[in-house]
């Protein structure tokens, strides 16, 4: 079991810096969808410390996994991850935002080395990875695509063609990735269109559906751990709980809000409470 | 539309299948000619991968799918999946051809077709069937704005083929452009007219297939096939008619349709196409820009949802029929 610790180590560690860095890019907008990117650190972070397969210096590797951001808004999150994974160099995070950037706001494949896809038109990312996934396998190429998406991309039909696509085509190298931190633009995702039970509807399209705790590390560890390697089988789906702001505790218990406002004067707190929480 | 209807009236023309045939009795047609290219092209190129969205049999990829089983993707009733998955496909360096009909492409799956292919500029080859005034089944079938509606897509390559030599012709050059593109497919048996020309599509090109001194026909997609006979028909009023094909609606070839507008003869455009947004207004913005200072007579579908029914009652009441077209260029004259 020693090795399972460390590399429950592994992830808590980057979970802890990635939520530093999505801190100090903040800070540089003055705002941005920091909460979602603090609560998804841990899930992130596994993907890049231990579920994913890349070259960081050589982004574009032919055999390498893929992982789609869907939440082209989330690109806060990927980009600290990406740092964390060495393919961005730490210090360019603090051109986040800015013209000319290779970090824009929005996630663009073009702009940045890493980025798959251009998300941010939601319920576009697992129809791409479903093409993908039957591209690859016909290409004998081993590789497995991860796709990120958000429980408010449950909304959209689109997700939900994917979803039976991927099991029609028995995708057994395709893993999707839920972000259920339960808030969307107009509000909790429970007031805007009920999704659940979540759970019961992936299963029931078919796919190997797990649920747990986005912000545990070891969980998400298991999960991953769970899923077979068959590339022709059943496509596996994680659904992530997690709480937005996870890790800071002035954001954690602010009123959630999809675009968070946070004060000059407040990013200092965030990264004392950050630092003072230490690795989760 | 009221009374009731006369159980011994002769054989009438009736409201005509979905996917009906236009071409005229008698005329030389091949079977299937985007199929099969695309068939033998896969042979070559084992990038070359087909899809559709439960439409296989009516865009002619069944053919595909025959040849090559194992590189032939059935999406299902899932528009915006069919084009996502062969925006992914594109992504790991495959050459997908997706099909589905024009309707569902342009109005249903635009925004997969935009941003997951279009804006990355990939290799996705979209597909679509019954465009313009193809089909008797009404507005729900009738790709009547498509090209209006594809022509705003930054990237996007637009070829609007006359019969089956057009087809059988673009299918390996659209595979080997770069970027996305779009087929207006013409599907089952399609009319072969064009080898009687001296003449080879090329992407990208426009060409004169024929010169006259009084009228030039400027016109795409199977409205070439009727500008041409309209063309002879007119000789026998002592009207001497140039077609010029432009198959390639976008990147558009301005320097030849240019060339040959730039004279006194009277200009017309034709196309199976609302007037809005196709190739007249392709056409105009081009003599606008040139600052030719002359007339373009449109010819094409009016701009309104269009009637079900059958395609030679169709194409007669909105003026695509060459008897039609005959008409329209005499009273312009």
């Amino acid at each position: 079991m020693t090795l399972a610790v460390d590399r429950s180590t592994v992830v808590k560690e980057a979970a802890y810096r990635m939520r530093h860095h999505v801190l100090d890019m903040g800070e540089v907008q003055g705002q941005g969808y920091v909460g979602q990117a603090l609560g998804v650190a841990e899930m992130l972070a596994v993907v890049y410390r231990d579920v994913l397969r890349y070259r960081a210096d050589d982004p574009d590797w032919a055999d390498r996994d893929r992982f789609l951001l869907s939440t082209g808004h989330y690109a806060i999150a990927l980009y600290s991850a990406l740092a964390e994974a060495g393919i961005v160099p730490v210090e360019e995070l603090q051109t986040y935002g800015a013209d000319d950037s290779r970090l824009p706001m929005s996630g663009m494949a073009s702009y940045t080395p890493g980025m798959e896809i251009s998300g941010g038109s939601l319920g576009h990312g697992l129809t791409v990875a479903v093409g993908m996934a039957l591209g690859l396998r016909l290409q004998g190429n081993g590789a497995r695509v991860l796709d990120f998406l958000s429980d408010g991309e449950l909304d959209e039909g689109s997700t939900w063609e994917a979803a039976m696509g991927a099991t029609h085509h028995r995708l057994g190298n395709l893993i999707a990735m839920v972000d259920m931190n339960a808030l969307q633009a107009d509000g909790r995702t429970e007031g805007v269109l009920s999704i659940e039970p979540a759970h019961e509807k992936w299963a029931a399209a078919g796919w190997f559906t797990q649920r747990v705790d986005g912000n545990d590390a070891d969980a998400l560890l298991a999960a991953f751990d769970a899923i077979s390697a068959e590339p022709v089988g059943t496509p596996s789906v994680i659904l992530c709980d997690t709480r937005i702001g996870r890790g800071v505790p002035l954001l954690e218990t602010r009123e959630k809000a999809h675009f968070m406002r946070i004060d000059e004067h407040e990013w200092a707190i965030c990264r004392e409470q950050l630092t003072a929480g230490g690795v989760a | 539309m009221t009374g009731t209807i006369e159980p011994t009236a002769p054989k009438r023309l009736t409201t005509s299948a979905m996917i009906a045939s236009f071409a005229d009795p008698g005329q030389r047609t091949s079977s299937a000619p985007f199929g099969h290219a695309l068939a033998d092209l896969a042979d070559r190129d084992g990038r070359v991968v087909g899809l559709t969205a439960d439409l296989g049999k009516y865009t002619d990829m069944h053919v595909f799918a025959e040849a090559h089983p194992d590189r032939f993707f059935q999406m299902g009733m899932a528009e915006q999946l069919l084009f996502g998955a062969a925006a992914g496909m594109a992504e790991v360096g495959l050459v997908p051809f997706a099909s589905t009909y024009s309707v569902f492409a342009a109005r249903r799956a635009y925004d997969f077709l935009c941003l997951d292919a279009a804006e990355p500029n990939l290799n996705v080859n979209i597909v679509g069937g019954l465009p313009g005034l193809t089909t008797g089944y009404g507005p729900s079938h009738q790709a009547t704005e498509d090209m209006a509606i594809f022509r705003g897509m930054p990237n996007l390559t637009i070829v609007d083929p006359c019969d089956s030599v057009d087809i059988a012709a673009a299918v390996p050059q659209l595979a080997a452009c770069e970027g996305p593109t779009y087929l207006r497919l013409l599907r089952g048996k399609v009319p072969t007219v064009l080898d009687e020309y001296d003449y080879t599509f090329q992407l990208g090109r426009a060409a004169v297939l024929r010169g006259g001194s009084d009228v030039v026909l400027v016109s795409s997609g199977l409205m070439t096939m009727r500008a041409l006979q309209a063309a002879d028909r007119l000789a026998a009023h002592h009207v001497d008619v140039a077609v010029v094909h432009t198959p390639t609606i976008k990147p558009f070839d301005a320097e030849t349709v240019l060339r040959e507008l730039d004279t006194d003869r009277l200009a017309v455009t034709l196309e199976n196409h609302t007037v809005v947004g196709g190739l007249f207004e392709t056409v105009a913005s081009h003599v606008v820009r040139a600052g030719l200072g002359r007339a373009v007579v449109p010819i094409g579908l009016p701009d309104e949802f269009l009637a079900a029914g059958a395609l030679p009652t169709l194409h007669d009441r909105y003026g695509l029929s060459t008897d039609k077209v005959v008409e329209q260029v005499l009273a312009s004259l």
